[in-house]
């Protein structure tokens, strides 16, 4: 399983792989949207740990159709299947392999983002711990997207409408967690229920990813 | 005689063409009896004046609502454990019913909250909840159409319907928390203290039975469709073979 962990991070590292386009990508939602809404410091700093929030999980949405789809084209993901080691785990490391590539850069250029957006002094420690917290769940459930449309010819579009909408939850959690801190307000409960989130979906959706890739690939 | 003897798709042909036309019949007399009785003889309510009858269309459609996904996510289990193809073909059959009824729910609440809230959408828990589910049922039908294995669609859509129950509930409550709002709670419940008065209770009733209804007769209706084509599909095929 770290084999597989290793070989996914070096291929998604090296040239071809797209480590980085989700970077870009979130660094340009947050150049666009003072373009959208006014450079008002007062506006900014109000929505800038939303925007961020919003940023990062599109950012993560656009790196996912990559987990499954190479590895389904070259027929690796055959060989996965027929493996020693189980698929549940295989779902698993891909996840974890998505989140070390999107989640962990996205969470740790957030603040520098942060202030571009003029996010208040008190926010950056909420951001940050928010995003560590949530973009695991990110990852997982992406992962479990990425199997329900593994077998399906241009199926980016259909996995965004897939996923969404299971993100729901995560992004309201996070959200609040990030805007309460920078608000000064207690924000223990949204903390605790993104944490809740997060072990469940790491713990529960790969067994959703495996039963999806073995439909799919059968 | 268990129920199961109908996941045989010639049984279930036979019984659901012998009930198609009572249930339909009954369906359509009970919502037509629901929405009349509804829409001319009951009185005005005090406050709300004669917006009060959206009700009969707005309550029956968001019970549906989510019933019809409560009932997809029980045939989507049967289907992954016992694997009968009538169960997978009933929750594909009732989705798009289940699409519309949200919709239904979701514009008659819009054209209600307009004169009673002054606004034609707020971001409040219940119906930002329905339009996640709206989403959920657009994300569901979608899933089945763009897979071409019948057997493989099936799998995959049952998979996210038991995936996308849990995730409906937990936005629900991650709703709740992140906004208080306008919607009041519930009208209709077993202790009779806090329910909206018997003249505007009994048409209702008879409205959500014909709805109950309604949706049963579609949802057969639309498994037979199903099967038909199916069994189309099949014959097809063998011609082509031989």
């Amino acid at each position: 399983m770290i084999a597989l962990l290793l070989r996914d991070l070096r291929l998604s590292v090296r040239s071809g792989g797209g480590f980085g386009l989700g970077l870009a990508f979130f660094l340009l939602v947050a150049t666009l949207v003072p373009f959208g809404v006014g450079a008002e410091a007062a506006v900014l700093s109000r929505i800038a740990s939303g925007i961020l929030w919003v940023g990062a999980l599109l950012a993560c949405l656009l790196s996912l159709d990559r987990i499954f789809a190479l590895d389904h084209e070259d027929g690796s993901l055959d060989l996965l299947a027929t493996a020693p080691i189980p698929l549940e785990g295989v779902a698993a490391v891909k996840a974890a392999a998505h989140w070390i590539v999107t989640g962990l850069p996205l969470t740790l250029i957030a603040p520098v983002l942060g202030v571009l957006l003029s996010l208040p002094g008190a926010g950056y420690a909420p951001l940050v711990l928010s995003l560590l917290l949530g973009t695991p769940a990110l990852s997982a459930i992406g992962t479990f997207g990425a199997a329900l449309t593994v077998g399906v010819r241009r199926g980016g579009l259909l996995m965004s409408l897939l996923v969404l909408p299971l993100y729901v939850p995560t992004l309201i959690f996070g959200a609040e967690v990030a805007r309460r801190g920078a608000a000064g307000l207690d924000n223990s409960t949204a903390l605790l229920m993104l944490g809740g989130i997060t072990a469940g979906t790491m713990a529960l959706l790969p067994f959703a990813s495996a039963a999806a890739i073995r439909a799919g690939l059968r | 005689m268990s129920i199961w003897e109908y996941a045989n798709p010639k049984r279930f042909m036979q019984t659901s063409g012998a009930l198609l036309p009572w249930v339909s019949i009954a369906a359509v007399i009970l919502t037509v009896a629901g929405l009349v009785w509804g829409f001319f003889f009951t009185p005005d309510d005090y406050r709300q004046g004669s917006t009060v009858k959206i009700i009969y269309l707005h309550v029956p459609s968001a019970m549906m609502a989510i019933n019809i996904w409560i009932m997809m996510l029980v045939t989507s289990i049967i289907w992954l454990v016992r694997r009968h193809h009538v169960s997978a073909l009933a929750a594909k059959a009732a989705a798009p019913i289940g699409l519309t009824m949200t919709l239904i729910a979701l514009v008659t609440g819009a054209f209600w909250g307009q004169p009673m809230w002054g606004t034609w959408w707020a971001w409040d828990p219940r119906l930002t909840a329905f339009l996640i589910l709206f989403l959920f049922y657009l994300g569901y039908i979608a899933l089945w159409e763009a897979i071409e294995s019948p057997d493989g669609a099936a799998d995959l859509t049952s998979i996210l319907c038991i995936v996308g129950s849990v995730f409906a509930l937990l936005s629900r409550y991650a709703v709740l928390f992140w906004n208080q709002g306008l919607h009041q709670g519930a009208s209709l419940s077993m202790d009779k203290r806090e329910h909206v008065a018997d003249v505007f209770w009994l048409p209702l009733l008879v409205s959500i039975a014909g709805f109950v209804l309604g949706f049963v007769a579609l949802m057969l209706l639309r498994t037979r469709t199903e099967i038909r084509s199916r069994r189309l599909r099949a014959l097809e095929a063998r011609e082509r073979m031989s």
